[in-house]
């Protein structure tokens, strides 16, 4: 919403004025107190407000200059000044601008007192791009003007108010400040300043009009009141509203639809001019839309009305059609080309009407058609207002002698453009009424924690337009103005009180959590997996979770996915499954920065549809909940593309994670899962419970990322089940003071024989004697037959009571050779 | 004097050469020529047997002073030695510390995540619990248990991304985190101290600040009693804690369906502390987030007295404060996962 501060000032005497800047600054820092939040203030004008009017009296060489001369200007008030100037373009008795000793012109550039060849210039006489008026620099800028007087300041001379433009931020709860009227009196409420609304004389009521009016929808259109004007000799629109609208954003067009407008910025009801000769029937006929039905609106664009372009099933759209049952607009939205005013136009109907917002707000969303009406409508007009937004319109445009009255006041220059208004009103509909609402101050202080009297309250709500009735101790019935759709409950009277004693006036306390504030295991435990995965040297990425069609089957992965229904892009319309597909596309951005150092991982959430899934109709509300359409999980994956890494640092970091989370039975079962590399992965087991994944990305998919040739470990972990897999016992398990003692075992087994069996006989045998067995030394080739391989072992054993002496190694190494024999076929090897 | 060797001489000569020693095995030789059984100081001690008695003892002492003498001058020799080869070991052993090869050393959490970390650190410190949930919603919990009846012209600035799942337009990908608020509601026992950190999304053109997916971090408390005195309290305590000293909040008027008086809030600019700056626009405020009084509305939903209970939200987000403290002019950088940058934090 931009309001212009002039046009604020015609409501309330404000203490602020376009030439002051602290002024303005300190008014715009009350509106933001109020919620209207200033995005900026322009200065219309700016940069002139110093420079006045003057005669040039005389013109004189300066001795030893060739190029400037001395010229003395009467300005104002038979003062003279000497000033020294540089142009040749005008003569004795012009009238020129001057910028005074002191001024400061647009730019910054401001004027000081100077000698020139023993001459002072007192100022200086201006072109008009000194002035940003005008692209010339040659001379100076010569008034035509009669009649001007030396001293007049130039704005007032050439017509160019300085005005201050504030653009405000206008929440979905404050319609009645979508409107000049509406912030002055917000704003001279908190100033306890007087404010006054226009009081245009009504318009002859009595009186048969030469046109119809029909209202068949009167749930989308409670209320609709219409006039017709004769404009036939309808003069331009004044200078002073057209400068009006352009400073608030809206371009002049023509003197009805301008004067329309203006009446919309000023009281926030938007109205439509129809050509009532264009009117089939000469009438009016308000309707729900036929699916299907067309109308082409004023931005030449062809609105499907009546039906969900995507499901074809009726809505409700208000339609305005003539008498006839033709389209002509949609209301509270946009008028239809066919109507549309233009220079041949004689007659017009006027309409102003209320729209019920949901209405107007589901038409206008589906047809992406937001509008100075719609969004006005849309966020609750006043249906008592209407009168006064057509009698002003009538004011405006038939002014003087026109039947509609004398203009009293509220517009800064003439109005009555010559329209005549066409005695009578055509009305459907009655102002809806509204209860009251009752307010407790107790509750008002219960809420803010403030301690305000009843006195108090009132005297925040009642210049607001509030009408409090007292009707016992703490108690008031409010009667909520016609412009505060959005005030229906009591709280809602509780903001305006606190919004109008002010936020930073309500004292601060803290409240204390009577419970100890933790974070869950999970959460604990989450960052335990961070911390580890970034210990062995990975960092955190965050992908998109919203993918493109094909880049699941890119990745290798199969399975159905959630699609969205209304993506912006094609690249961002499927939920992932999985966090392959973005790791992967992290991986292949950083290695095509050339980066040999990228090892990544994320924790995020993943999606798919659930299987069998049934969705209950809508309107469920809380019963059904998104977890039973959808099944979401939140996992950590690891993707290790660092030169040398392949499958067994994937390996060695879940075994870091598995370490660091004390897993009691972590397993790798050799597995082909998608988008794995086939013959080197597994699936992590734990407790009989699957985790996740480990292994490296399938070669096939890494081509076709462009990554061919390289490895890529991967862990993918489903964090949920991870936490929640068995650890070790809490209690600690005794260390013995004995030296431990250690041997070497190498084995020669099929290549079929995993290494974690091997390891398992191990331990078995070992048993409680074990404090721990190592894979150190794999070896296939020289010695070894095809298809087998060594896998070599340290074992290290203590005992609790005693240290372990030369025979008891020998018998557990004899043990272990024997079942490593007997289980696996392995060979000790030499 | 005996064997014709002038004491004072045997003295001078065996301390001169004492000094001399270049190393500890030369000091050993000269200890046991000057003080070894056959030195001539020793052969002097034995010779003492035949000097008469009052001549012997004056001898005798002369000698053992001159012998102390010199094993003492042979032990300070020997430290000074021992300290030499000790000190040229080391020497031999020095090392640049700062020739050590580069290895990659630990990786580096996501700056949305060490901030988020540090957010929910600081309300637990205040007696929150941090609270999660999903983020794909159904229309009731991210809208209308939160106050935002079809078509209100609130939903309109969280335009949403519609998951064909279910009824058309019923499901989506939250906006915000506060349908978290209606699930702690509907499930949690009374009061409620917690904070909702999440991923949300919006469907609106990535600019500068704006991304289709970002965090968001909000606060919710309902107990008796709870006021919007409460409210700006603890923000300040929050801001206090989080920012440190010197970074102050203030409140103005604001709208949010779920929550009444709803009010914005802005702290002190944490780049320039207030002065001004282009981060702050001049304004010395940066504006964080949005805040409430637990709407009634949101109580009926859930089936909570309103007249009982009263509580209040405030929230705002983790990526805007990420691009904020760290200076990052767009914020697209926070997703591209460019290692260069993330190594940085």
């Amino acid at each position: 919403m931009r309001v212009p501060l002039t046009w604020l000032l015609e409501f309330a005497p404000f203490p602020a004025r376009p030439g002051d800047r602290p002024s303005v600054t300190a008014l715009g820092q009350v509106m933001d107190d109020l919620g209207m939040v200033v995005e900026g203030i322009e200065v219309a004008g700016e940069g002139l407000g110093d420079v006045v009017v003057a005669r040039v009296l005389e013109v004189g060489p300066i001795p030893g200059a060739d190029r400037i001369r001395r010229v003395v200007v009467d300005r104002g008030a038979g003062e003279q000044v000497e000033v020294v100037c540089g142009a040749w373009n005008f003569g004795e008795g012009d009238l020129v601008p001057l910028a005074p000793v002191g001024a400061v012109l647009p730019g910054g550039f401001s004027i000081s007192r100077r000698r020139m060849k023993g001459v002072t210039s007192n100022g200086m006489l201006c072109s008009g791009q000194e002035l940003r008026l005008s692209d010339d620099a040659e001379g100076i800028l010569v008034l035509g003007g009669q009649g001007v007087e030396p001293g007049t300041p130039l704005v007032e001379a050439l017509g160019l108010d300085l005005d201050v433009v504030y653009d405000l931020a206008i929440e979905t709860n404050r319609p009645d400040a979508l409107c000049v009227a509406g912030v002055a009196r917000d704003l001279a409420a908190r100033l306890r300043l007087p404010f006054r609304l226009p009081e245009p004389p009504g318009a002859p009521v009595a009186g048969s009009l030469p046109a119809s009016l029909e209202v068949v929808a009167t749930d989308l259109c409670p209320r609709f009141l219409a006039r017709v004007l004769d404009v036939g000799a309808v003069a331009p629109t004044p200078a002073w509203m057209a400068r009006r609208l352009t400073l608030a954003g809206m371009r002049p067009i023509g003197p009805v639809v301008d004067t329309s407008n203006y009446v919309m910025l000023e009281l926030g009801q938007p109205t439509h001019p129809y050509d009532l000769d264009r009117l089939e029937g000469q009438g009016l006929l308000v309707r729900r839309a036929e699916p299907g039905e067309r109308l082409v609106t004023l931005d030449r664009v062809e609105r499907v009305l009546g039906s969900h372009p995507r499901t074809g099933d009726p809505v409700d759209d208000c339609l305005i059609c003539d008498a006839g049952g033709r389209p002509v607009g949609i209301g509270g939205i946009m008028g239809g080309r066919s109507s549309e005013i233009g220079p041949a136009t004689r007659r017009v109907m006027l309409e102003a009407a209320w729209f019920a917002p949901m209405a107007v707000a589901r038409t206008s969303r589906r047809l992406a058609l937001r509008t100075e009406a719609s969004v006005r409508f849309e966020r609750g007009c006043d249906p008592s207002g209407i009168e006064r937004a057509l009698d002003r319109i009538c004011q405006l445009l038939a002014g003087e002698g026109s039947g509609a009255g004398e203009v009293t006041g509220g517009s800064p220059g003439p109005t009555g453009t010559g329209a005549v208004v066409v005695p009578g009103l055509l009305e459907v509909g009655a102002v809806p009424p509204r209860p009251p609402v009752p307010l407790r101050t107790a509750r008002v202080n219960a809420i803010l924690g403030t301690a305000l009297d009843d006195q108090q309250v009132v005297s925040y709500l009642a210049p607001l337009g509030f009408a409090c009735t007292p009707v016992g101790p703490g108690l008031a019935e409010v009667e909520v103005p016609g412009w505060r759709p959005d005030v229906e409950r009591e709280i809602d009277l509780i903001e305006e009180v606190a919004r109008h004693h002010g936020y930073s006036k309500i004292p601060r306390t803290r409240p204390r959590s009577p419970r100890v504030g933790a974070l869950s295991g999970y959460q604990r435990d989450r960052r335990k997996v961070r911390a580890t995965l970034v210990g062995i040297g990975a960092s955190e990425a965050w992908t998109s979770s919203l993918l493109g069609p094909l880049d699941h089957e890119r990745a290798g992965l199969a399975g159905p996915v959630l699609e969205v229904e209304n993506p912006m892009a094609r690249e961002e319309s499927v939920l992932r499954r999985s966090l392959l597909p973005g790791l992967l596309a992290a991986v292949v951005a950083n290695t095509a920065h050339q980066d040999p150092e990228v090892a990544l991982f994320e924790v995020g959430h993943v999606f798919a549809p659930r299987a069998g899934g049934v969705a209950p109709p809508g309107g469920a509300g809380a019963a059904l909940r998104s977890e039973e359409l959808v099944d979401e999980r939140e996992v950590v994956a690891l993707a290790l593309a660092r030169d040398g890494d392949d499958a067994r640092q994937a390996v060695a970091a879940w075994r870091a994670l598995a370490g660091t989370l004390r897993l009691a039975e972590p397993e790798l079962v050799a597995a082909s899962p998608p988008g794995l590399h086939p013959t080197r992965s597994a699936r992590l087991v734990a407790g009989g419970v699957e985790l996740g994944v480990v292994g490296e990305v399938d070669p096939s998919v890494l081509e076709g990322a462009g990554l061919g040739g390289r490895r890529v470990g991967w862990l993918e972990l489903d964090l949920a089940s991870l936490l929640a897999s068995p650890r070790l016992p809490e209690e600690a398990r005794p260390v013995s003071r004995f030296p431990s003692a250690e041997f070497d075992l190498a084995f020669v087994v099929d290549d079929a024989v995993p290494a974690s069996a091997v390891e398992a006989t191990l331990r078995q045998v070992a048993g409680d004697l074990l404090e721990t067995v190592r894979l150190f030394d794999v070896y296939r080739g020289e010695g070894i037959a095809p298809g087998r391989r060594s896998l070599a072992y340290r074992l290290r054993l203590a005992a609790l009571d005693r240290t372990l002496s030369a025979e008891d190694l020998g018998r557990l190494r004899a043990a272990c050779v024997e079942a490593v024999e007997v289980a696996h076929g392995g060979q000790l090897r030499a | 004097m005996m064997a014709g060797v002038p004491l004072e001489e045997l003295r001078a000569k065996a301390l001169q050469e004492v000094e001399q020693a270049p190393g500890l095995e030369d000091l050993r030789r000269v200890e046991q020529e000057v003080l070894g059984r056959r030195s001539p100081l020793t052969l002097a001690h034995r010779s003492l047997g035949s000097l008469p008695l009052d001549e012997r003892r004056d001898a005798g002492a002369r000698i053992n002073q001159v012998r102390s003498e010199i094993q003492e001058a042979i032990e300070g020799k020997r430290r000074a030695l021992e300290e030499a080869e000790r000190a040229a070991r080391l020497e031999a052993d020095r090392l640049d510390l700062t020739e050590v090869l580069a290895t990659w050393g630990p990786g580096h959490l996501h700056l949305v995540t060490q901030t988020r970390d540090e957010l929910e650190d600081v309300f637990v410190g205040m007696g929150f619990a941090v609270a999660e949930g999903p983020e794909v919603e159904t229309d009731w919990y991210n809208f209308e248990a939160l106050n935002y009846p079809p078509a209100h012209p609130a939903r309109a600035a969280q335009d949403s991304f519609y998951l064909k799942v279910g009824e058309p337009e019923q499901v989506l990908l939250r906006t915000h985190t506060s349908p978290m608020q209606v699930r702690l509601l509907l499930t949690s026992e009374l009061p409620i101290y917690a904070v909702m950190p999440g991923r949300c999304y919006r469907r609106e053109t990535a600019d500068a600040r704006h991304r289709p997916a970002f965090h968001q971090i909000e606060a919710l408390v309902v107990d008796r009693g709870i006021t919007f005195a409460d409210l700006a309290g603890t923000i300040e305590e929050f801001t206090e804690a989080y920012f440190g000293p010197g970074i102050a909040s203030r409140l103005r008027p604001g709208s949010f369906p779920f929550t009444e008086p709803s009010g914005e809030y802005e702290v002190t600019c944490t780049i320039c502390r207030g002065r001004g700056c282009r981060t702050c626009s001049g304004t010395g405020w940066i504006e964080l987030g949005g805040c409430g009084m637990v709407d009634p509305a949101v109580f009926g939903n859930v089936g909570i007295d309103a007249e009982e209970w009263s509580g209040f939200a405030f929230g705002f987000g983790i990526d805007r404060l990420v691009q904020v403290r760290h200076g990052l002019s767009d914020m697209r950088v926070l997703q591209e996962n460019d290692i260069r940058f993330l190594r940085q934090f």
